[in-house]
């Protein structure tokens, strides 16, 4: 471990040799190389019949063993698009996930406010409530809340899945927290005595600033729903109402050796989520991480 | 009737922004948190048929064998995630931090992208990839390093096998929280440690490590927290079950078959609170170790 002394320092204008510069590329390149091959796997694989669908683990090839793309069929995807019950599953899938993400991440973000902002009797012990909150796991109020839905009637209602996680405590906090930083005092202030109302100044004053998290709370809460499998599986019984999670899962059990099928059903309901993240990106890893340090 | 001061307005303000939060809350949390304290010490058989037993759940579930396979497979696989993935993060982390790096926005989100695949269709994929002859896995490393094409990913290394996909799916998300707090390290902490000629494995135990405390404490506790709760991922590889020998069942799969598939409502409760008190004390010690450091300081 002699080369510590080489280490690039930001503020010399010494212009560190190349391999002194080069080498964490070494171990960073293959790292997402295998990070990404699943995924370029599932891309190949879906498009694959299921002739040549594992007699290789790539790219199909022809007789002599030559690449062939032309071997490459949509024909899964037809299949899947031609079934009913694929549509449903996936509009359940965006229905749930966007319906949560929206008024679960509205909700957070006026609670985290009033507490980060408004004084109120009160303030401390909600404060309190929301970090005790944190450390109860879901899977403890699994059955006690399937019983409640049960006698409020909302088994296999959509319901039963969304409410639950209407302003979770976590997005509360993280709220809490990006608004200590990012909302001033005075601001507020300032807007009282230009005659805004307290829920004006939520609405106008304080959301536009707090975009950033928005943008980062939504997409996690989407995640976290369209990901979801215990929920939908225990407060939901139709097989009509399922989401994308449980309704591929399914399919695996179904047509177990139609790997085409399953792959081309993982695909579609992969890809909505990368293109989302993709296009969110920036205000996700900056607000998912300032809550970590600063908390 | 009088107009309400400033003060009066910003309070009532508060409780109406809060209102969603607290409803949700008190119908969906404080609620069935009580009733899951006395359904833990009633004896169920679905919903509506009840009678207290005491702590008879917890008994039987500590003496039935099957929920220890549960407690052994989850701690394995916990232990396992710990020690395998949070040093791969850590390590990743600062080859991203090194300073004067090329590409660092790109290699951070291809590193965190696996994560967005969930838990379901990672074990979609998984399924098909640990599969023995056929699984891409097992036609790799026997190329590589000729390891057997019958080797049993899924019925005979099952932690294993769940450790690797975990891997994939989270060392991204370790690592944004490893290299945040990495780059909040004081810069010159560094350098003088430089001008000391304290070599790169002492830079790292004496000011590297101090200095992110705070967040390695977290990111340990919320790992423990996640890999406790295993159940998705092991479900749906081993095709809606524990898989043979009931070597994929976790805690939490313990519990869904106790309340879901035998209908005992009563038994899931208790196993949820065994669960619950095991990562309220995890919490609990974080928060005492974050508290000493502030104090520390």
């Amino acid at each position: 471990m002699t080369n510590g002394s080489t280490r690039p320092s930001p503020d010399m204008n010494a212009k560190p040799s190349l391999i002194a510069r080069g080498w964490p590329h070494l171990i960073l390149l293959p790292v997402c190389a295998v990070l990404m091959m699943p995924i370029a796997w599932l891309i190949i694989a879906a498009f694959k019949t299921n002739a040549d669908f594992f007699a290789t683990l790539f790219f199909p090839v022809d007789a002599n063993g030559v690449l062939d793309l032309g071997r490459l069929t949509t024909a899964s995807f037809g299949r899947l698009f031609g079934r009913e019950s694929f549509h449903r599953a996936f509009f359940n899938s965006v229905f749930l996930s966007s319906a949560l993400a929206a008024i679960g991440t509205l909700g957070a973000a006026a609670g985290g406010y009033a507490l980060a902002r408004l004084r109120f009797h009160g303030s401390t012990p909600v404060t309190i409530l929301v970090l005790g909150l944190l450390v109860i796991p879901p899977p403890l109020l699994l059955a006690p809340t399937y019983e409640l839905m049960h006698n409020l009637g909302l088994l296999d209602n959509y319901l039963a899945v969304i409410l639950p996680g209407l302003a979770p405590a976590f997005a509360v906090f993280l709220f809490r927290q990006s608004t200590m930083q990012s909302v001033p005092k005075e601001l507020i202030e300032a807007s009282r005595i230009d005659g805004l109302g307290e829920i004006g100044i939520f609405a106008n004053v304080a959301l536009p600033l707090l975009r950033p998290m928005i943008g980062a709370m939504m997409l996690v809460m989407f995640l976290g729903m369209w990901n979801n499998f215990i929920g939908p599986q225990v407060f939901l019984h139709s097989p009509e109402k399922m989401p994308l999670a449980v309704a591929v899962a399914n399919l695996k059990g179904t047509y177990y050796t139609e790997y085409g099928l399953q792959m081309a059903a993982t695909l579609l309901a992969v890809a909505p989520v990368l293109i989302l993240f993709l296009l969110l990106q920036r205000d996700f890893v900056s607000g998912l991480a300032s809550g970590a340090v600063k908390g | 009737m009088t107009t309400p001061t400033a003060r009066a307005r910003e309070r009532r303000a508060a409780w109406i922004l809060l209102t969603p939060f607290l409803l949700t809350t008190a119908v969906f949390v404080a609620y069935p948190l009580y009733r899951s304290i006395t359904l833990a010490l009633s004896q169920t058989y679905g919903v509506g048929a009840e009678t207290f037993v005491g702590t008879l759940n917890f008994r039987s579930a500590l003496t039935d064998p099957v929920f220890w396979i549960a407690i052994r497979n989850t701690a394995v696989f916990t232990l396992g995630s710990l020690l395998v993935q949070l040093p791969i993060a850590l390590g990743l982390a600062m080859l991203l931090n090194r300073p004067g790096l090329r590409g660092r926005a790109f290699y951070r989100l291809i590193i965190f992208m696996p994560q967005l695949v969930g838990l379901v269709f990672a074990a979609i994929i998984g399924s098909v990839f640990f599969a023995k002859q056929t699984g891409i896995i097992n036609q790799i490393l026997n190329t590589m390093i000729g390891l057997s094409l019958d080797f049993a990913w899924l019925e005979q290394h099952i932690p294993a096998t769940l450790i690797l996909i975990a891997l994939w799916l989270y060392v991204g998300f370790n690592m944004i929280y490893f290299l945040a707090a990495l780059q909040a390290v004081d810069r010159s902490l560094v350098e003088a440690a430089l001008v000391d000629g304290a070599g790169p494995v002492a830079r790292f135990i004496n000011v590297i490590v101090p200095a992110i405390r705070p967040v390695l404490t977290f990111v340990v506790l919320l790992s423990f927290i996640g890999s406790m709760q295993l159940f998705e991922l092991p479900y749906i590889l081993l095709n809606n079950g524990p898989g043979p020998q009931n070597g994929g069942l976790t805690i939490v799969m313990y519990l869904y078959q106790q309340g879901f598939e035998t209908g005992n409502l009563g038994m899931a409760s208790a196993v949820g609170w065994m669960l619950g008190i095991a990562l309220m004390g995890a919490a609990a010690i974080q928060i005492h170790l974050a508290r000493r450091e502030a104090r520390d300081q």
